[in-house]
This record gives C-alpha cells, sequence and structure tokens, in this order.
C-alpha cells in the first residue's frame, strides 16, 4: 500500500479528502479507506442541495466485508455527486483520487480546511 | 451420551494430551458458587424404548378425519418427492452457506426459490425467507417504515388477528404506532377492507397499509384500490397473500404492492402444529438495499464457472450490527427449498389446478349448507377458499362434531366478538364432495 | 463420476435487462442447470383431480371472482417430470458439504450428528398432520410435547418459566429484549433504561436486536484473558442501563470465570441480565443460568439439541426467564390445566400417561402485561419433538457426558493445534477454540481466508473466520462431542500441512479451493451488479441434451 498520498488535497482523520478549487470542493475518499474496506460495492450518494457540515455523516459507504459511514471533511452545500459510481462502484477502489471522487460541494466556512491534515500529516497518521 | 464415538481409551488419550487427570479439571473455571446444583432430567432412553414414548404422545392426538380447519394454515398435499428431497442429508444437515464452494446446492436452490417468489408475486427481487408470514409481515412494515421515514403503520382487522398480534409487538420495538383500519363486518356487509376506511386512517406519518388476499375470511379485498388509496397518501401497500391463489389471482406486483409477504405453509409444508414453516418476502429492486433477511445471487468463478454467494450483506447484522436492517440471522432453508420443490412438482398447471378445486370446494361446502337450510353466508363478497358461514347453534355443532371425527372449521367469535354463530370454512384440493356431503349431515344430525 | 469431476455445461440463457448479471453476455460453464432451464411446456410431475360435475354446479351459484382481481399471466413455474426433480435436487445435494458427508468444526454453530430416529418423531402422522388452530381435544399429544420440553428445558438451564414461541435464537433474544422492556416500563424506568451493555466479543445479532427495540448499544471491551472487565462493567452499569448481553461461555469459548462477579454487578444495578445460549453445548449439567441468576436465555434448540441446521434453518430458539420477566412471556403458553404437575412429569418419564391430565393453551389476552405475540401459533413444533427425543435419548447423565467431550474434544484441539498456529487465549477453553492466522499472515502473507479456503480440499468444512472480531484473522474451531478422535487426529494433521504449506508454497493456498465443484467466486461483483433471480431471457435446450450418464 502507497504511503504516500497526492500534495493539493487536505485530509480527514476519517480518511475523508477534500480538493478545493475557489470555493468548490470534491471530496472522497483516501487510497488508504479503499484499500481497508476492500471490494467496494455500494456508495449510497447524498441529495444534490443537501447540506454538509464538517465532521457529519453524508452518505455510506459498503464492501463485500463492511460498511462505513461517509463523514464530511467540510461544509458546505452538494452541487454535485459522481453518478458514475451507481454502476461501478469500483471506481472508489481503482481510482480514489480521480475517478473515484463521490461529491461536490460550494464551501460555506473555507475555514474549516485549517482542522485538516496535509498529505505528509494524514501519511503519517496511518502509518504502522 | 447416546450419540459418542469416544471409548475409555479416546478419553484417556486425550486427557493425557490435553494434560489433566480428569474431565472436572475442565470445568474448574465456573466460580463455586454458581455451579450447577443439581439436574434431574430423566434417565437416557435406548432407541426402542424412546419410539414407545414418542408413540406414546402421539398417540394423543386425535387428528380429525375431516376438517375444514384453515385459517392460516392448510392441509395440502404434500407430494412424497417434495419430502423425499427435503429428506436429503446434505440440505438437512448442511448449514448457512457461509463458504459458497461447498454451498452451491443450497445456494442454487435459494437461487431459484427467489426466482420462483418473484414469478408468483411478480415482484422483483424475494428473500432467502422468513421464520414465517406473521414475522415477515411485521418485518415489511418496519421496511416501510425506513423506506419512508414514518413511524406509524396501518393495518386491516381482516388481517389474520394472530399476524396483526405479531405485528404489533414487532412495532413496539422501535416504537412504531400500529392503526387499525376496521373492516365491514356488519350485518349484511362486505367482510372487506372499506377503501374510504383505509384512506381515512392514511395521512403523512402513515408509512403503510397492510392488507390480505384473500383476507382472513377468504374474502377477495379490492387491492388495487387500496394500493392507490396508500400510494395518494405518500404511503405504500404491503399484500399478505396466500401463495396458491397466486394461481388465479392477480399478481401483488400488477396491482401495486410495494412489498408482498406470504405463510409458504401451503406449498408442500405440513401442518406440525403450527411449524417449522417459512415466510416469504417480496419487494421493488429500488427497495432492495432496505430489505431485511438473506438474498442470494448468481455470479463466477475465476475458471468462468457460474455460482452463487450470499450478497448484499452489508445490510446484515454480522456486518452492520447495530445499524443493521433487522436482527435476522438465518433464513428457513429447509423450509424454502420444500416451497421450491413444491413448486416444481406441481408446476403452473397443477398450482392452477390445486387453487381451482379449492375454490371450487368452497363455493360447494357454502352452496350444500345454504341449500340444506344450515347457515348462510355471513358476508357479500366474492371469496376465494375458504368462506364464513353463520350457522345457528355453531358452539353446540362445532363440539358435537368433532366427537365424530369432523373439524367444522375455525370459531370467529373467539377473534371477532360480533361474528357469534360464525364459522370460518377452508377447503383445499383434498376436500371431497364425500366430506361435504358428511359435513352437511352431521351438522344436520346435530340441530 | 464425483461431482466435482462433471464436465462443465454452458448455460446461455440470457438476461434481461432489469436484471444484467455481471456476466451478461457470457457463456458461463454451469455446474448445474437452473430448474427452469429443464422444463418444457406440458410436461408434469404431480397432477390433481378436477372437480366433480356435482361440485361445479353447486359452485356455480355462488359470488364468482370478480375478473379484475383474476391473473393474467401464468407464473412461469417449471414444467418437469419428477424424475427429472428429483435428479436436479440430488445432484444440486452433492454440491455441499453437510454433517453427514464429513466434519463440520463450524465455530458457534455446534455442528454434531443430527440423530435420524428425531426425524422418524417428528414425522409421526400424529405429529405431522396436527393443526395448529385444532381444538386443544384434537391436539392433546402436540400440547404434551410442548409442555414437557419446556418442563426438560427449565430443568436443564434452572429458569422459572419457559416460552417456546421463538423461531431461532436472534428471534429469542428480540424476545427477549421486548421482555426486558415491558419489565421496565412496568416498574416506570421505560424511559430512563435505554442502553444495552455488549462485551466486543459479541455476535452481530446482540447490537441489532437492541436497536429493533430501541435500546442504544454501549461495548464493554474484554480484558487481556478474553473476559468482562469487571471495572469497566461497573463503570458502565448505571441508572440508564437497561441490560447486559453476554454469551457465557464467551464466543472466545472462555467461561466468564467472574460471571458470579457480573451478575452481582448486574443485579445491583437494576438491569436485567441476558444470557445468549449460543454456548450452552458447554455447560449442560455444570451450569444453570437460571440459578446462577441470569434473568433471561434463548436456547437454540438446533445446537444444543441437535436439530438439523436445514442449510440455513428452520431452527428453533425458545427463551426461559426468571420469575420477574415470567408474567411478560409471550402469549400463549401451553399449559397443564387439569392433573398434578409432579404426576404427570414423573409419569412421563417413565414412558406412562397419566390419566385425566389435560393440557391447553393460554387463552389469548389472559395475561395482560404479556409482550404479545412474537409470531403465528407456538413455535417451531417439529424441532421440538426432536428436541425432546434428543434429550429423552441422552438422559441426564447422556446430557452431561455431552458437555464433557465437546469440551475434551475442543481442549484437545487447542492443545494440539497450539504449536502450528497462534493461540490468543492460551488458556482452558470450553466447546470451542479461537486460534489466530496472524502469524501465518505476517510471515507468508497466507490469511485466514486462504487458510478455510485451503481446508476445503480436504473435505472439511472450515472453522468460523474472521469472529470474534476482537481476535485478528481469527479461526473459531468448534469440533463438537461426536466426532471421533481419529476425525480430529486427521484434523490436526490437516491443519498442520496447510501450516507447512503456508511456509513452503502461500501462493498454492491463494489458489485452494481447487477439487471444489467452483472455485472461488467474485462476491464483489455479486455485489455491485446484484443478479437475484433468474430472467428467462431467450433459452436454448443446449443443457438438456447434454445432460451427462
Amino acid at each position: 500500500m502507497s504511503s504516500t498520498y497526492p500534495d493539493d488535497l487536505r485530509y480527514s482523520k476519517e480518511h475523508e479528502w477534500v480538493r478545493v478549487d475557489g470555493a468548490q470542493a470534491t471530496i472522497g475518499i483516501t487510497s488508504f479507506a479503499a484499500s481497508e474496506l476492500g471490494d467496494i460495492v455500494f456508495v449510497e450518494l447524498p441529495e444534490l442541495g443537501a447540506q454538509l457540515q464538517q465532521f457529519g455523516v453524508f452518505g455510506v459507504i459498503e464492501s463485500v466485508k463492511a460498511v462505513s459511514d461517509l463523514y464530511a471533511p467540510v461544509s458546505g452545500e452538494v452541487t454535485d455527486v459522481n453518478e458514475a459510481l451507481r454502476d461501478r462502484p469500483e471506481l472508489v477502489n481503482d481510482d480514489p483520487f480521480g475517478e473515484g471522487w463521490i461529491a461536490r460541494v460550494t464551501l460555506t466556512e473555507p475555514g474549516e480546511l485549517d482542522a485538516l491534515m496535509d498529505a505528509s500529516a494524514y501519511g503519517e497518521s496511518t502509518a504502522g | 451420551m447416546a450419540y459418542s464415538p469416544h471409548t475409555e481409551a479416546d478419553h484417556r488419550r486425550m486427557l493425557d494430551a490435553v494434560g489433566v487427570a480428569s474431565i472436572d479439571e475442565l470445568f474448574d473455571d465456573i466460580p463455586d458458587a454458581v455451579r450447577a446444583d443439581r439436574f434431574e432430567v430423566p434417565p437416557p432412553l435406548t432407541e426402542q424404548q424412546l419410539r414407545a414414548e414418542l408413540l406414546r404422545i402421539a398417540g394423543h392426538n386425535a387428528v380429525p378425519r375431516i376438517s375444514f380447519l384453515g385459517a392460516g394454515a392448510y392441509r395440502h398435499l404434500v407430494p412424497a418427492v417434495v419430502s423425499e428431497v427435503i429428506g436429503r442429508a446434505e440440505f438437512a444437515t448442511a448449514y448457512t452457506p457461509y463458504q459458497p464452494e461447498v454451498s452451491q446446492g443450497t445456494l442454487q436452490t435459494i437461487y431459484e426459490f427467489q426466482t420462483m417468489v418473484c414469478e408468483l408475486t411478480g415482484m422483483d427481487v424475494a428473500s432467502a425467507s422468513h421464520y414465517d408470514g406473521a414475522t415477515a409481515t411485521a418485518e415489511a412494515a418496519l421496511m416501510a417504515c425506513r423506506l419512508t421515514r414514518r413511524n406509524r403503520v396501518a393495518v386491516s382487522t381482516a388481517v389474520h388477528p394472530q399476524v396483526r398480534r405479531g405485528l404489533r409487538t414487532y412495532c413496539s420495538g422501535p416504537g412504531v404506532e400500529a392503526l387499525e383500519v376496521p373492516a365491514d363486518l356488519v350485518e349484511g356487509g362486505s367482510g372487506l377492507t372499506p377503501v374510504e376506511a383505509a384512506a381515512s386512517v392514511l395521512d403523512e406519518d402513515v408509512a403503510c397499509l397492510v392488507a390480505q388476499q384473500p383476507n382472513f375470511f377468504g374474502g377477495v379485498e379490492p387491492m388495487r384500490e387500496l394500493a392507490d388509496v396508500a400510494h395518494a397518501a405518500g404511503a405504500q401497500l404491503v399484500a399478505l397473500v396466500e401463495p396458491t391463489s397466486l394461481a388465479v389471482l392477480e399478481a401483488p406486483g400488477s396491482y401495486g404492492a410495494d412489498i408482498v409477504t406470504a405463510e409458504g405453509q401451503p406449498l408442500g409444508i405440513p401442518l406440525s402444529f403450527g411449524g417449522p414453516y417459512v415466510g416469504l418476502m417480496a419487494a421493488r429492486m429500488a427497495s432492495v438495499r432496505q430489505m431485511p433477511g438473506r438474498l442470494v445471487g448468481a455470479t463466477r468463478d475465476a475458471a468462468g464457472r457460474r455460482g452463487y454467494v450470499l450478497t448484499l450483506q452489508a445490510r446484515e447484522q454480522h456486518i452492520r450490527r447495530e445499524k443493521a436492517a433487522s436482527n435476522i440471522c438465518t433464513n428457513q432453508a429447509l423450509c424454502a427449498l420444500a416451497a421450491t420443490a413444491y413448486l416444481t412438482a406441481v408446476g403452473p398447471a397443477g398450482l392452477r389446478e390445486v387453487a381451482e378445486l379449492s375454490l371450487t370446494q368452497a363455493r360447494h361446502v357454502a352452496a350444500a349448507l345454504e341449500a340444506a337450510g344450515l347457515g348462510e353466508r355471513r358476508f357479500s363478497a366474492p371469496y376465494f377458499a375458504e368462506v364464513a358461514m353463520r350457522i345457528p347453534q355453531a358452539k353446540r355443532r362445532h363440539a358435537a362434531l368433532r366427537e365424530r371425527g369432523i373439524l367444522a372449521g375455525h370459531p370467529l367469535w373467539s377473534e371477532y366478538p360480533e361474528l357469534d354463530d360464525t364459522l370460518l370454512l377452508a377447503t383445499t384440493e383434498l376436500t371431497t364432495d364425500e366430506h361435504i356431503a358428511e359435513l352437511v349431515t352431521a351438522l344436520d344430525q346435530a340441530r | 463420476m464425483s461431482v466435482a469431476e462433471r464436465p462443465p455445461r454452458t448455460d446461455a440463457s440470457g438476461r434481461g435487462a432489469a436484471f444484467a448479471s455481471p456476466h451478461a453476455g457470457e457463456d458461463l460453464a454451469v455446474v448445474e442447470p437452473l430448474i427452469f432451464d429443464a422444463s418444457a411446456p406440458g410436461r408434469r410431475a404431480v397432477r390433481f383431480p378436477q372437480a366433480s360435475d356435482h361440485a361445479r354446479r353447486a359452485a356455480a351459484g355462488q359470488p364468482q371472482l370478480p375478473s379484475t382481481a383474476l391473473r393474467g399471466v401464468a407464473p412461469r413455474l417449471p414444467e418437469v417430470s419428477e424424475l427429472d426433480l428429483l435428479r436436479h435436487f440430488n445432484r444440486l445435494s452433492q454440491l455441499n458439504h453437510a454433517i453427514d458427508v464429513g466434519f463440520y468444526p463450524l465455530g458457534s454453530c455446534t455442528m454434531k450428528y443430527n440423530p435420524k430416529v428425531n426425524e422418524w418423531a417428528a414425522g409421526l402422522p400424529g405429529f405431522a398432520e396436527s393443526h395448529p388452530l385444532d381444538p386443544a381435544e384434537c391436539a392433546q399429544g402436540s400440547l404434551q410435547v410442548e409442555w414437557l420440553l419446556a418442563e426438560l428445558l427449565k430443568e436443564i438451564s434452572g429458569f422459572a418459566a419457559v416460552s417456546l414461541q421463538p423461531a431461532a435464537g436472534a428471534h429469542g433474544e428480540l424476545t427477549g429484549m421486548l421482555l426486558t422492556r415491558a419489565f421496565h416500563r412496568s416498574n416506570g424506568e421505560g424511559q430512563t433504561r435505554t442502553r444495552v451493555l455488549v462485551p466486543d466479543s459479541a455476535h452481530g445479532t446482540n447490537p441489532a436486536t437492541a436497536t429493533m427495540v430501541g435500546y442504544e448499544t454501549v461495548t464493554i471491551r474484554s480484558n487481556e484473558r478474553g473476559g468482562i472487565e469487571l471495572e469497566a462493567l461497573r463503570d458502565a452499569l448505571d441508572e440508564r442501563t437497561a441490560a447486559l448481553m453476554i454469551t457465557n461461555p464467551s464466543t472466545l469459548g472462555i467461561f466468564e470465570d467472574q460471571i458470579d462477579q457480573v451478575l452481582a454487578a448486574v443485579k445491583a444495578s437494576g438491569a436485567i441480565a441476558y444470557m445468549d445460549g449460543a454456548n450452552l453445548n458447554a455447560i449442560l449439567g455444570r451450569f444453570r443460568p437460571g440459578t446462577a441468576g441470569f434473568d433471561v436465555m434463548h436456547f437454540n434448540l438446533h445446537k444444543t439439541f441437535s436439530t438439523p441446521h436445514g442449510g440455513g434453518g428452520p431452527g428453533a430458539g425458545p427463551i426461559g426467564v426468571s420469575p420477574r420477566l415470567a408474567p411478560f412471556l409471550p402469549e400463549p403458553l401451553p399449559l397443564l390445566v387439569e392433573g398434578d404437575a409432579d404426576a404427570v412429569r414423573a409419569n412421563a418419564w417413565a414412558g406412562r400417561s397419566t390419566p385425566g391430565a389435560r393440557f391447553a393453551l393460554e387463552q389469548e389476552g389472559s395475561r395482560p402485561m404479556s409482550i404479545g405475540r412474537v409470531r403465528t401459533f407456538t413455535g417451531n413444533f417439529g424441532m421440538f419433538v426432536r428436541a425432546y427425543a434428543y434429550i429423552r435419548a441422552n438422559g441426564a447423565a447422556g446430557l452431561r457426558a455431552v458437555s464433557d467431550d465437546a469440551v475434551l474434544a475442543a481442549n484437545y484441539l487447542r492443545v494440539r493445534l497450539a504449536d502450528a498456529y497462534e493461540l490468543p487465549y492460551d488458556r482452558i477453553c470450553k466447546h470451542e477454540v479461537v486460534f489466530s492466522g496472524r502469524r501465518q499472515k505476517r510471515a507468508h502473507g497466507v490469511t485466514t481466508l486462504d487458510i478455510a479456503k485451503a481446508i476445503l480440499d480436504h473435505g472439511i468444512h472450515p472453522p468460523t473466520i474472521y469472529f470474534p472480531l476482537i481476535v485478528e484473522e481469527a479461526l473459531m474451531i468448534e469440533p463438537t462431542e461426536t466426532e471421533s478422535l481419529e476425525t480430529l487426529d486427521r484434523f490436526v494433521e490437516v491443519m498442520h500441512e496447510i501450516a507447512r504449506r503456508a511456509e513452503a508454497d502461500p501462493e498454492a493456498l491463494k489458489r485452494a479451493p481447487v477439487s471444489t465443484p467452483v472455485g472461488r467466486l467474485d462476491e464483489a461483483g455479486a455485489a455491485r451488479r446484484p443478479d437475484l433471480r433468474h430472467a428467462f431471457g431467450e433459452r436454448t435446450e443446449v443443457a438438456a441434451e447434454t445432460r451427462p450418464e
């Protein structure tokens, strides 16, 4: 398992990542989380327009042998969800930081990003 | 121990390996204060003594020679080939198919069962089975609550009283309120669930309407209209059906049922004083992740062979624990196998023959009692294979006929005080013209 | 020719779009075609008589079914001959591992021998044809079985009362938790006692059951000896606690050696002590949970009392309760309404009937505190007959020997396998022992799943794996008392050989199993694109023509 993570992302303790692009942010789960869960078979996506709260539950992700809540790394309003995951949930395993993204939100509290980790801090948190 | 393989030498060798002098030492971890103080189970029996004991007890049952008793459990032919299939030790002495490579027999039969239940009900997806029709119905009502995020359910009083009682118990768990929709039981009434009464109970808090087809009195309900009023209120229709009737009556999927449940006992399962039976449950594909119970799916192995596995397990208690859709663990696999073998044995034509003969004999018995001036139909609505007859002095006559080995149906007044002198008479393909003639004669003589 | 050696056949059945399988359009080899593929229009097995002209004429004057209520399209059920039916299911049966075929040390499931005389008993016409609503006068035999079985279960467990109604262990748990809530409500504590304590080693059904009755689950950590940490328990017990649910012996196969103190702490807090009886097979005649102070326990008749598991049911999950919970039990209970209970029992144990004794079901609604019904009728009666037969065949000495031998066998395996697999809790166990495959995973990359699959190639069913959750790479072995020493020794050899192969040739284990009807199956694909029913696409006749002799 790779212990290096993309430098342009911020990470939460619950293994979500966020990529910020102006007022927009894209959310997904990390390669570490995807690997721990194993073969992902279903992602319960949030509804468009839903208001996410930082560290609040916004969905569920299921693998063959496990199930986990999804925690929002930032607060915001959902503007887009990854429809491709409905038919191909395996994208989360195959490309967690790219095609396996889960939702896009309009950031409501940009200051919250300070509560997240950078790649090296996250890497350390998952080591060992 | 009656079934022990161990000789004294075996015991010695195992004790030596473990390094203890006696088996008692292996129980030293039980605190003295709570060690068993007594154990007064009777002494062991040999097989011949055991057989005698069970024959003694079974001999106390006086199974009626002729019975018109149904009310949720029905005396049908169990084809010999069905008993043969479920007697196969490889089915009977296996457990839940945790290791699919050595459980393809059980898994494929469940996949076939799921398919047959979908075909009968006209639904997309069926579970691998539940304990019985009542628990399947209760689980369906709670499933509707999850799907609609509402916390009340409405149940027609024409649903089997024991099913309603079980449903109330289940609902009391999460604090779901069970409302009743009164059936039309007045003098000259239809014996059905009035659509307006259902509509007036359904509001924005009600998750589902539970109705039974044919209902507890055998009446054929206006299921399409009931589905429409449920849907108009944003609620679901949970249809509890009798499986052999589906050879003749409209498939629930066609009239808009959202969840279908059934007591599967009529499909090749002996009466056996109430169990084990099997609960059927079917639903729409969109609801599958809220469905309780095991599901089997088709897949493949690396060599390109088709195989079957337990699937969508993230719904279940062993993974989701306190967030599971239900605590249900196993299904009723062997009873589901009996139903699968039964539906295979009778096929579409045989199931239709069973249904048609059953319903013809119900009309026959009602007509014969009316013609003899012994009773009248209590309700006006068309009925399937069970009919409520008002018979003067029913209680006394019911007892008198019992003495002659004839069981004249189920007394309705115990559960419905307004239905005094009313007996619910059930017929199946095993009801002969002679049975009906003898019932009429005996009732007449018991005047 | 064995099943595994049969040449694969092609299943070219197409799948409808609504049920697109992950392999739509692919030609997959099939071990045994679906029964639907053997169907031919007009073929028949069982036939039924037609209604007589007399019956038809009589029926004609009755209300006819409205045309709107009638079915349009017939269900697509199979149309096959009786022989084809039998061969299909017989061939499928041969794809199963089962107790009657080979060793089945599946931990927590008690896969012991199911005596055949019990099947004979359950099939006696007097029992099989007994209708659950037959008047009591017609059902004295069935009612007597229920009453006598309840008496025996009370004696075995030390509980004051027993309800046979629950259909399975999980159903018994649900009933027990509903009783718990009814009890607290009757004391005016229904609103305040809302938490259920569950050890981290518990079966998943325990927390799921707590949720079903609206309780919150609080997890209690186990201590390093695999038991309940008394201090943690005392800290967690308070006026909010509704119940403690524990399995004893635990899922680690370890008897809670401070159980007296655990029960005292629970009692002092005012909570209910629930025992999951899944592991009762270890303690018959040694520990009576009701006498020790538990309030409620479910029995798994399919485990301890050897009713067949049926491929995953039917089981039966009666519950025993202390006097304070008895008023809340589900209705109806079977009652002895005329006759002296001591005399009826004594006579039955001597194989005699008691003149004048009469049994009946309780009148529903007669016990106002009852939680109600948890199902229709009185329970899985066919299982009651078998369990009654099993208890009578064994008797007191036999039942005690059941647990003695089950515990001895598990300890024998514990000692014999300790050199090859890590033993996280190295102490005397009860009827099962939990190893860890951690060493094999760390050193050779061989997981417990690989070990389980390798066991399959030896004609043995693997132990329970990855449970309990607190043991990494867990292997939970329950040999039961009915396996001979030769069988146990052969299992030891197999496990040693697999441990050697994990070192020498780990890749081979990852390919296992190779001798089973199918290999490892794509479970992810099955869950991602569920194919849960046959879709009746275009059908070819290939299956029927290539059927081997």
